[in-house]
């Protein structure tokens, strides 16, 4: 099998305490089409009414939608449903890629030299931001992984092992908040900090890498159904191989995401991929629940118990 | 007698290693010196004593500041103004004016480039951790064109004089430099000390410069058509610069408002004014630039207007400057310019910057290790907060350990020449001696139509002591700066705005919001404290004197207060005794749960809580009130006594908030300027009575009919209407007088029928001041329907009559309290807001992110 479709349900749902007079909202929930990934439908409801004020590619060309409500709510459910098909990726045997440190290099300025238009938007993920930062200790603790001449994926594998086995999964640890040197001090974290963490020791050694906001398909245990709401978000980094493009490499999971990856967007870190941000007036206290369904295509019907509207229209 | 000159002259040492701006190698006044200086040698020193003062007073009462963030004496200080001015020649101006203009068209080519096609990174000539490892990049501002294609509408450079004479740039201010304002102002202050010097000696006018600006803001404006709006957005009066903000607001003639004074509606952003909604056209921002969009920006922002960057991609509005333009405060990028102007105007930079070196690229990190001693290492991104640190000045620990930090993150360091800046003569203000001292000059440029064009003077800083750091963060002072003209100068007056008045307020016609909402609220709370604090009165007075024939009545004060939430629940109350771990007696329970009415701030029903939030409010309108009435403000949180109050010291103190109270309403008919703001501190008084009366006379008629006759008594005291009472009857309370003098009696302030009259009135008043209407019809017909009610069906003394009569009146006020609360929100609603939704009641608004991404969480999965 070639291609493999998936469909994604993504749904939002705040309860407030007072009512919202008006709610701004950015929205990134649709994914994007890649060369792995193709988006064959994709559907945003709100719920009260809400203005969309555009539908636009945010700075790393991630669909984004920004919306408004300027009317009383006591509620804001958003739901995303989202049809994709994705092809094996091509990863590069891992010894044929370049050494590191040549990456390192042409990726550095020089003075009076053109860089390379590829190495140039590489570039925009090779500092710091708001979450992921670039540390000589961090760079100490990755040069096990990045002796000189190495190839980049020998390294970038070796680095996502490390992580993979160093540290722990624990969703009490940290919060979306923790700093990322926090994570790296407890050695423990869920995806977010995996993969903010994976992308602050490849920037500190100098190398170009960003963050994936997406999904993972799950398996429900044997014998039971797969039920809607049972997955969750997921992230992971990718990282800039000159020649080759762009590699995922998922440092939860210590995988090199493949056919059961379904991407939403990237950046620089979370902070720019974040799937609703914005303004409330009012409100108080909320509730909020998050559900998330990422099936088999086929598998609709029998998760929902009825054919979805968005394919039907269809 | 000695001329000031003459002393000048004779006793001014100037430095030896250093260029000085009046006098060369050999002591003589340089030519462009002399005019003044003989205009000088005619004063005698008193005379020159004399402005010196005259300086000082002038800035003191036009309330000249500048606040220092580190001053333990607080943060609001004198502006600080040397006697001298600064004297540059025609000709030498002439080439620092085109330098300057030459270096803000190049900068702003780069921000249209960097925020554009990024063209110039492609070809290499900008290092990408310049842009994309800044902070002050702003990625969603990418591929926004600004309107007419102006990013950095004013710019200003920080230039020095080093010892051989020539000017270099020291840094460059792209954001929204301050500092336009306060030249301004130094030079109002200068031409009323030295008015002869200004005419003899031909100094260019500074006036036309501003008349540019403004006009070129409001020709590039998205207008379409309309008459524009320009307005001055702060982030409010604890910025370092806020007197500025003001004062350039009021000269300029933009409206000085705060990010919440803004709102954004479709695609364009709006002022919100008490007479509705007005679209603003341009922003001349002194906000930073991360902060004026949480929905897209920093989310945290509280000062900055959701939405609004939706309105810059709209091209609906202008900002002044460019969302991102501060990318280029960075001296980083000062190496890059020279080739940078030759490739995109095929010409050489006229003045260059102090040699620089960003430690980013390798050989320039190692020059600077090995040099030191010669540099003044400063942080590549404004956003780290270093002060520059001077090599020479390091021991060896100290310089070990830059240099470490600098190998750890070289990017994020810049080093630059240290420059011996010229020196210039001084005033010491006290005894007229006249010292040397580093100066810098800031010069500004503005976009205009036909490109930028210089202000002929500048704004002066002079080093506080000897030193080369002329920061007015550091305490330095400032100095007025004379081009001359060398030809006759045409005498524009500068507008002499008013001063030291209104920092909110805006023109007569267009009165924001916030100042009304604040007034509005400050009219509530402070009724709202009056009425609580005759209410605690008449409970306290009760509980201290703990005589048997007091305790009926306590009981239903007790009932009252509890329904009006303000007493700890006896939950809470428990809650607290336990944790004292104090077995209490039912009667100290009640002792303590009434003084916590009164001094606990927890209890948000009670006392304490509403004083701190009339204070507060009453700060957002300071400089609408007069002095005596400000002071009265101020000092009522500190009558509250401390949290071991007893009843004695709560009782002591409910008298004076009573008292300050009184005066407050005074001073809110009496005192106060009866502009349309006016208007809504004197709704929200009445609507608070309003409120309070008829809340507090519904409660007591719902009491059980057995416990109604011992309420009435504190009831006609926490009505204030004991007295009237009394002179009126003579006689122990009875019902039907009671509801007649604090219900139905037209004449009395106190009455609930009163508040309902005078309230329609007002709301009718204002309707027609306006020019709008207010609220839906809701006081009128309550009015009506109190006088309906009949008097008759309260002489029984008891009965079924009598409890219709009553549960029918409690239900008619219960409407009224209701009404008004309905009320309140309307305005809210209609004139503060300005939304088509209510916020929640007593909290204003609320801002905040909505976290959408807090309780996101991601959570592990099954490996597959």
């Amino acid at each position: 099998m070639t291609t493999r479709s998936y469909v994604v349900v993504h749904e939002t749902n705040y309860d407030y305490e007072y009512p919202v007079g008006l709610s701004r909202q950015i929205v990134h929930l649709e994914p994007r089409s890649t060369s792995f990934q193709t988006l064959r439908a994709h559907a945003l409801r709100i719920s009260p009414d809400a203005e969309i004020l555009g539908t636009s590619l945010d700075p790393f060309g991630n669909p984004v939608t920004s919306l408004c409500i300027d009317a009383d709510h006591d509620s804001l459910s958003v739901r995303a449903e989202s049809w994709v098909d994705l092809k094996p990726r091509n990863y590069p045997e891992d010894p044929s890629t370049p050494p590191w440190d040549a990456v390192r290099a042409r990726l550095a300025y020089q003075a009076g030299r053109r860089p390379d238009a590829l190495d140039l938007e590489a570039a925009r993920f090779l500092f710091e931001s708001t979450r992921v930062r670039n540390k000589r200790e961090l760079a100490e603790w990755t040069a096990a992984c990045f002796p000189p001449g190495r190839p980049l994926l020998v390294g970038v594998r070796a680095l996502m092992t490390r992580i993979h086995t160093e540290l722990k999964f624990d969703p009490t640890a940290t919060t979306v908040s923790t700093p990322v040197m926090e994570v790296f001090e407890r050695r423990r974290g869920v995806c977010q900090d995996f993969a903010h963490l994976m992308l602050s020791c490849l920037r500190s050694m100098g190398l170009a890498a960003r963050y994936v906001s997406g999904y993972l398909l799950t398996r429900p245990p044997p014998g039971r159904p797969r039920l809607v709401g049972a997955d969750a978000s997921h992230a992971w980094v990718s990282v800039y191989c000159p020649d080759h493009g762009w590699v995922d490499a998922d440092p939860t999971n210590g995988v090199f995401p493949s056919l059961e990856h379904v991407t939403l967007g990237w950046g620089r870190d979370y902070d720019d991929v974040i799937p609703l941000r914005g303004v409330l007036l009012g409100g108080g206290d909320h509730e909020l629940e998050i559900k998330v369904t990422v099936a088999p295509a086929s598998d609709y019907e029998t998760i929902f118990g009825e054919r979805s509207e968005l394919m039907r229209a269809r | 007698m000695s001329t000031a000159s003459k002393s000048l002259l004779s006793e001014y040492v100037p430095s030896a290693s250093r260029y000085d701006e009046m006098v060369d190698d050999i002591q003589i006044p340089r030519p462009h010196w002399r005019g003044f200086l003989s205009h000088l040698a005619t004063l005698p020193m008193e005379t020159m004593l004399g402005r010196s003062r005259f300086v000082q007073e002038a800035i003191a009462s036009d309330g000249v500041t500048y606040n220092v963030y580190a001053d333990p004496k607080g943060t609001s200080r004198p502006w600080e103004l040397d006697l001298l001015p600064l004297i540059l020649p025609a000709d030498e101006w002439r080439s620092i004016s085109a330098a300057v203009t030459q270096r803000a068209r190049l900068l702003d080519a780069v921000l249209a480039d960097l925020y554009g096609p990024q063209q110039l990174l492609a070809e290499g000539l900008i290092p990408p951790a310049l842009v994309f490892g800044q902070r002050s990049f702003l990625w969603p501002a990418q591929g926004i064109t600004p309107p007419g294609g102006v990013f950095m509408h004013i710019y200003a450079a920080d230039l020095a004089r080093s010892p051989d004479g020539r000017w270099w740039v020291l840094a460059d201010r792209t954001r929204g430099p301050s500092g336009a304002g306060y030249a301004l102002q130094n030079r109002m202050t200068l031409s009323r000390a030295f008015p002869d010097s200004f005419r003899e000696l031909q100094v260019e006018q500074l006036a036309p410069f501003f008349r540019d600006f403004q006009d070129s803001l409001y020709r590039l404006s998205p207008t379409a058509g309309e008459a524009p709006l320009a307005v001055l957005l702060t982030p409010g009066p604890f910025n370092e610069t806020y007197f500025e903000h003001s004062f350039l607001a009021r000269y300029l003639g933009f409206p000085l408002v705060e990010g919440q004074d803004l709102v954004v509606r479709g695609d364009c952003v709006y002022l919100k004014t008490l007479r509705g909604l007005r679209r603003v056209h341009a922003i001349l921002r002194r906000l930073d630039d991360d902060f004026c969009d949480p929905v897209e920006l920093r989310a945290d922002s509280a000062l900055g207007i959701p939405g609004l960057l939706h309105v810059i991609r709209a091209g609906n509005v202008l900002m002044a400057n460019a969302l991102g333009s501060a990318v280029l405060e960075t001296g980083a990028f000062a190496g890059f310019y020279p080739a940078l102007n030759e490739r995109l105007f095929g010409e050489k930079l006229a003045m260059p910057s102090i040699a620089t070196w960003w430690c980013g690229e390798a050989p320039a990190l190692e020059y600077v290790v090995t040099h030191l001693d010669e540099l003044v290492i400063k942080p590549a991104y404004p956003s780290m907060q270093m002060e520059p640190v001077f090599g020479h000045k390091l021991d060896a620990a100290g310089r070990a350990r830059l240099i470490d930090r600098m190998h750890r993150q070289p990017h994020a360091y810049v080093a630059q020449e240290w420059v011996r800046l010229s020196h210039a003569p001084t005033w010491g203000n006290a005894d007229g001696s006249v010292v040397s001292r580093a100066t810098a000059l800031r010069v500004f440029a503005v976009a205009t139509p036909n490109g930028y064009t210089v202000m002929p003077g500048a704004l002066t800083r002079v080093a506080p002591q000897e030193g080369d750091v002329v920061s007015m963060q550091s305490g330095g002072s400032s100095k007025d700066t004379w081009v001359l003209a060398g030809r006759p100068v045409a005498r524009i007056p500068l507008r002499r705005p008013r001063l030291g008045a209104s920092d909110v307020a805006t023109s007569a016609v267009d009165i924001a919001s916030r100042v009304g909402e604040n007034l509005f609220w400050m009219g509530r709370y402070a009724e709202r404290c009056e009425g609580l604090a005759r209410l605690l009165r008449a409970a306290l007075v009760r509980v201290a004197d703990a005589a048997p024939q007091s305790e009926p009545a306590l009981r239903s004060l007790i009932k009252v207060s509890e329904r009006l939430e303000l007493l700890h629940t006896e939950e809470e109350a428990a809650e607290i005794a336990s944790a004292e771990t104090v077995e209490m007696p039912e009667v100290v329970a009640i002792e303590t749960r009434f003084v916590s009415a009164v001094v606990d701030p927890k209890v948000a029903g009670g006392l304490a809580a509403n004083v701190h939030r009339l204070h507060s409010c009453a700060n957002q309108v300071r400089e609408r009130m007069s002095t005596d009435n400000w002071h009265v403000f101020n000092r009522l949180p500190q009558r509250l006594p401390g949290p071991k109050a007893t009843v004695s010291s709560a009782l002591a103190s409910l008298d004076e908030v009573m008292l300050a109270c009184v005066a407050l309403a005074g001073f809110a008919m009496d005192d106060m300027t009866r502009d349309e703001s006016w208007h809504f501190l004197l709704l929200g008084r009445r609507l608070e009575r309003l409120a309070h009366v008829t809340a507090m006379v519904a409660h007591v008629l719902r009491l059980p009919p057995a416990e109604r006759p011992d309420a009435l008594e504190w009831l006609l005291e926490a009505a204030n209407s004991i007295v009237t009472f009394r002179a009126r009857y003579r006689r122990a309370p009875e019902l039907l007088p009671v509801l007649h003098l604090v219900v139905f009696d037209e004449s009395n302030p106190h009455a609930v029928a009163f508040q309902l009259r005078e309230l329609w009135l007002s709301v009718e008043r204002t309707a027609a001041e306006l020019g709008r209407e207010v609220t839906s019809d809701v006081i009128g017909p309550l009015a009506l329907a109190l006088r309906d009610v009949k008097l008759e069906g309260f002489e029984p003394e008891e009965g079924s009559a009598l409890e219709a009569s009553c549960k029918e009146l409690a239900d008619l006020l219960g409407r009224a309290a209701r009404a008004a609360v309905g009320v309140s929100d309307e305005l809210q609603r209609r004139f503060f807001s300005h939304a088509g939704t209510p916020a929640p009641l007593g909290q204003g608004k609320a801002r905040r992110p909505s976290e959408a991404w807090r309780a996101a969480r991601v959570s592990k999965v099954d490996k597959p």
